[in-house]
């Protein structure tokens, strides 16, 4: 078998965008390890969701917007990112109300693409 | 001439207003880098890319947003390399008046 083959490693983000720091530390982490030129495969899930929101307004709470940063995402060739079809629902978020293309993933299809990743990160 | 007050330790602008061409020359100067046209194009799209993305550009994004922008020729690494010689987004940002980049060693 050859050591080339690259593990699957998916983070998942589940905290909602300005409640503490959690939310924006796992972005780093996914950042950080783009940069690094590591794999890396997003699924946000729960509250997570509402980090992909549009328009923001994280200047009124002295934050940078997550958002922004997550519309970043492409230039660091993170091209897999999953969402919870079921919060989008739950939320009322429609797919284009999102600041980058995402895929909508039903219950099943979390728990497959989970079973299919070599390394899981929760944050 | 901004007093060394107005830098931190490595020579980041505290206070990013206070970011004007000449302070971008003033910094560029203690990097020993005279700034001319291909590199105030550099400095201009990382301000664009702040403004944009609220977060300083890693390497890899930078390049990439080159390309994007300016076209293949400049969005390589040796191009970068040559205008900000050691850390292309590190020092290209601390001229920008930019944040330091958080994936940067």
């Amino acid at each position: 078998m050859g050591t080339s083959t690259r593990k699957r490693q998916l983070l998942v983000l589940r905290h909602a965008p300005y409640h503490g720091a959690a939310a924006r530390a796992a972005v780093d982490l996914a950042l950080a390890m783009a940069a690094f030129e590591q794999d890396v495969e997003l699924l946000f899930l729960g509250d997570g969701v509402l980090q992909l929101l549009k328009d923001q307004a994280a200047d009124a709470l002295g934050r940078k917007s997550l958002g922004r940063i997550l519309s970043s995402l492409p230039l660091y060739d993170i091209e897999r990112v999953y969402v919870d079809a079921a919060a989008l629902a739950r939320f009322a978020i429609a797919a284009d109300a999102l600041v980058l293309p995402v895929e909508p993933l039903a219950e099943a299809e979390i728990h497959a693409l989970m079973n299919a990743c070599d390394q899981l990160v929760s944050c | 001439m901004l007093p060394p007050g107005a830098f931190d330790r490595e020579g980041f602008l505290r206070n990013l207003q206070d970011w004007s061409p000449e302070v971008a020359q003033q910094i560029a100067a203690a990097e020993g880098i005279e700034l001319e046209q291909a590199h105030w194009e550099i400095i201009e799209l990382l301000r664009d890319y702040y403004a944009r993305f609220d977060s300083s550009p890693a390497m890899r994004p930078l390049v990439k947003y080159c390309a994007q922008q300016l076209g293949p020729d400049k969005g390589k690494s040796i191009y970068l390399l040559r205008l900000f010689p050691g850390s292309p987004a590190k020092i290209g940002s601390k001229i920008a008046g930019l944040p330091k980049p958080d994936n940067c060693l």
